[in-house]
């Protein structure tokens, strides 16, 4: 068992005529994803490296029946892409594109609102189940199956936090990215309540940032829901205030959301904070055994 | 990107805001000709520079007469202004904005912002006008009034009504609060705002609105669809280092520590200068060189680090994904002998080609010292900064 994706999902490159989009549709099919085509207007009709191109996403969910999409398209176009594929049907968009203008994604966010349909990003590495389904930009041999589930705001950092666990032979049931934009699809929130409720994962790694309280909501139902121990790391503790430190939701405003005050409030809710970025898989390991 | 405060209120008063009438001078004489073609005094005299509370600091005078103007604008020029949010260095006066006097009445704050908790653009207003608003937001929650916007429907009139009688308003006053609230909202969707503060937004003694001060921020990433926006850039406000590290697309913010950073990913990033403090150092930047760094970025990234004559030690933890670490390597290698780094060097490689960059940093020849995993590594640049100073 995973959360959002598996062996099953089948998924559609946007912008995969791009280099970007193309090299990572490789490499994805490469770790063994089901990787069933792409989409780039005019393109529809041709080939490349062996996937079939879609004028529209409509008609790649037709032929293909994916359930899946990750975007690549550039940020002019990126809240269009993200619209066409919830239009199509696609359960799960996957928005990898950095630089997405942050009223077109309050305009998605509306659009959103009553589909069947879930967004993780923008400006995020993606999601992978290790050895079953990787979408996205990450490096897959860092991962390795097992019960961890991992969330984060920011791409490297999850991976240290990956590979810490899988140095000590702890594998990951899921890990996801959810990007490190102020208006986003998916919460820390929102997976932690997936973690809680997959069977397979038996307990979380959770890394947040300064900026927002998205942290302090995940912890606040860590302590009245959950049944499974997280830990956690809030980076950006010597952030100065007032300062975007590279994610457009990283920021100090106003006094609020600085490091200090997220970590007490965690632990506070009962997760085990690591005090430094390297001491994150050690952090689980006080309170949970593989 | 912020803009001054003339150029805000140029872009308001495009849309139909009322904003005093005023104009931009570059040197003190011109300041007199201006404040004689606005009419009688008084005329408000205020130096743009992208930071609050410059009246704190002098950099906002009300002169009677067009000769006074003159002279305070001649005082402003001279000046390095310090307000609380410059920072005790100040920033130097380039411009200075001469304006028509009004009578005020009364004082109010109105804003604009994306609200993360909803996802949607928020009107916030207080009738505690002229205030630090993150005062009144901690000491008397219940006087900020807050309205979140539909982005199909837009503030609607209603809306916009319900905050003008809850700021206090009569109804003729209401009246001219409704289509200015929603003329802001419209500035603030059509320029792709990230933040739009009034404050104050006066009631005048003639009983009329005006927007008598104006901050606006532009979300960056949506620049590209405005680029006269983009042109009112004021790189005189930013810093040096960092607008060189922008043109190689490297994220680069100066800090006031000795141990400079070199980093790939925004998270990775802070991470790295939380550890460094964590085993007793300091941090001197944050230094994101992003996903897709080529071997010139790096290079370029060391020179960056290395221009801030506080660095006596330099940390490159780089966990490769889309990035190759023999790439950063080759980097890392450039930089050290173009710049000839005379300090202590620190590098932490992990991820894509991880071997083969390990190599090359230890055939390279030069003094740069590996490490394993993120504590190894900032322990290693810690104790050898130490070790140098003691020296």
């Amino acid at each position: 068992m995973s959360v959002l994706i598996n062996k099953h999902t089948k998924v559609i490159t946007q912008g995969i005529t791009g280099a970007t989009g193309l090299f990572h549709a490789q490499g994805a099919r490469d770790y063994g994803t089901q990787m069933v085509g792409g989409v780039t207007p005019g393109k529809g009709g041709t080939k490349i490296d062996g996937f079939p191109v879609f004028n529209t996403v409509e008609d790649a969910v037709k032929e293909t029946g994916a359930n899946a999409s990750v975007v690549y398209v550039p940020p002019v176009g990126s809240a269009d892409a993200i619209m066409e594929a919830v239009d199509a049907g696609i359960e799960l968009v996957i928005c990898i594109t950095e630089g997405v203008p942050v009223l077109d994604m309050v305009k998605v966010k509306r659009y959103m609102e009553g589909k069947n349909c879930r967004l993780v990003g923008p400006n995020c590495p993606g999601v992978i189940t290790p050895g079953e389904c990787k979408i996205g930009i990450m490096p897959g041999y860092i991962h390795k199956p097992g019960p961890v589930g991992v969330v984060s705001r920011s791409g490297t950092l999850t991976y240290e936090a990956v590979w810490q666990l899988t140095t000590r032979g702890i594998g990951q049931t899921t890990c996801v990215g959810i990007g490190g934009d102020p208006v986003n699809g998916t919460s820390h929130l929102d997976v932690l309540k997936m973690f809680e409720d997959d069977p397979a994962t038996e307990a979380i790694i959770m890394i947040g940032e300064i900026g927002g309280d998205a942290e302090e909501q995940a912890a606040a139902f860590v302590r009245d829901h959950m049944t499974k121990p997280v830990a956690a790391f809030i980076a950006g503790a010597t952030a100065p205030a007032g300062k975007r430190m590279g994610h457009a939701g990283a920021i100090i405003s106003g006094g609020k959301g600085d490091a200090a005050s997220k970590k007490a409030f965690l632990a506070e809710c009962g997760v085990s904070v690591a005090d430094s970025p390297a001491e994150m898989a050690d952090a689980l390991l006080k309170i949970w055994q593989p | 990107m912020n803009v001054h405060e003339y150029q805000a209120k140029a872009i308001l008063r495009n849309f139909g805001v009322p904003v005093p009438e005023g104009h931009v001078v570059y040197n003190s004489n011109s300041a007199r000709d201006w404040a004689k073609r606005l009419g009688e005094g008084p005329y408000a005299v205020k130096a743009q520079i992208h930071a609050g509370g410059r009246g704190k600091g002098g950099g906002v005078k009300i002169a009677k007469t067009a000769d006074e103007a003159k002279q305070f604008t001649r005082d402003m020029f001279g000046m390095t202004l310090v307000t609380p949010q410059t920072g005790p260095e100040g920033k130097f006066v380039k411009r200075v904005l001469i304006e028509k006097g009004c009578n005020i009445a009364d004082e109010f704050y109105v804003s604009f912002l994306v609200d993360r908790a909803t996802d949607m653009v928020t009107l916030m207003a207080s009738a505690e006008g002229g205030m630090d608003i993150e005062e009144v937001a901690a000491k008397t929650p219940e006087k900020l009034f807050f309205e979140a916007i539909d982005p199909v429907v837009g503030l609607t009139a209603f809306q916009a009504r319900k905050v003008a009688f809850k700021l206090g308003f009569e109804i003729a006053q209401v009246k001219q609060a409704v289509p200015l609230l929603r003329d802001l909202y419209q500035t603030f969707v059509e320029t792709d705002c990230s933040l739009l503060e009034i404050n104050p937004l006066v009631l005048t003694g003639e009983g009329n609105l005006l927007c008598l001060d104006a901050k606006i921020n532009f979300d960056e990433n949506a620049l590209f669809r405005h680029l006269r926006i983009r042109d009112l850039r004021d790189y005189d406000e930013e810093d040096p280092m960092e607008i060189e590290a922008s043109q190689y697309d490297l994220s680069y913010i100066a800090l006031d520590g000795n141990i400079g950073c070199m980093v790939n990913g925004a998270g990775l990033a802070m991470a790295t200068m939380d550890i460094i403090k964590h085993y007793g150092g300091d941090p001197a930047n944050f230094l994101d060189v992003g996903g897709g760094a080529t071997i010139e970025r790096v290079t370029e990234a060391f020179k960056i680090i290395l221009s801030d004559e506080k660095v006596e030690g330099i940390l490159v933890n780089i966990f490769g994904g889309i990035m190759k670490c023999d790439v950063i390597a080759t980097g890392v290698i450039e930089g050290a002998k173009q710049f000839g780094v005379k300090v202590p060097l620190v590098v932490r490689l992990e991820g894509t080609n991880v071997d083969l960059g390990k190599k090359l940093l230890a055939e390279s020849g030069l003094n740069i010292v590996s490490a394993d995993g993120m504590a190894d590594a900032a322990e290693k640049i810690v104790k050898a900064v130490k070790e140098e100073r003691q020296q």
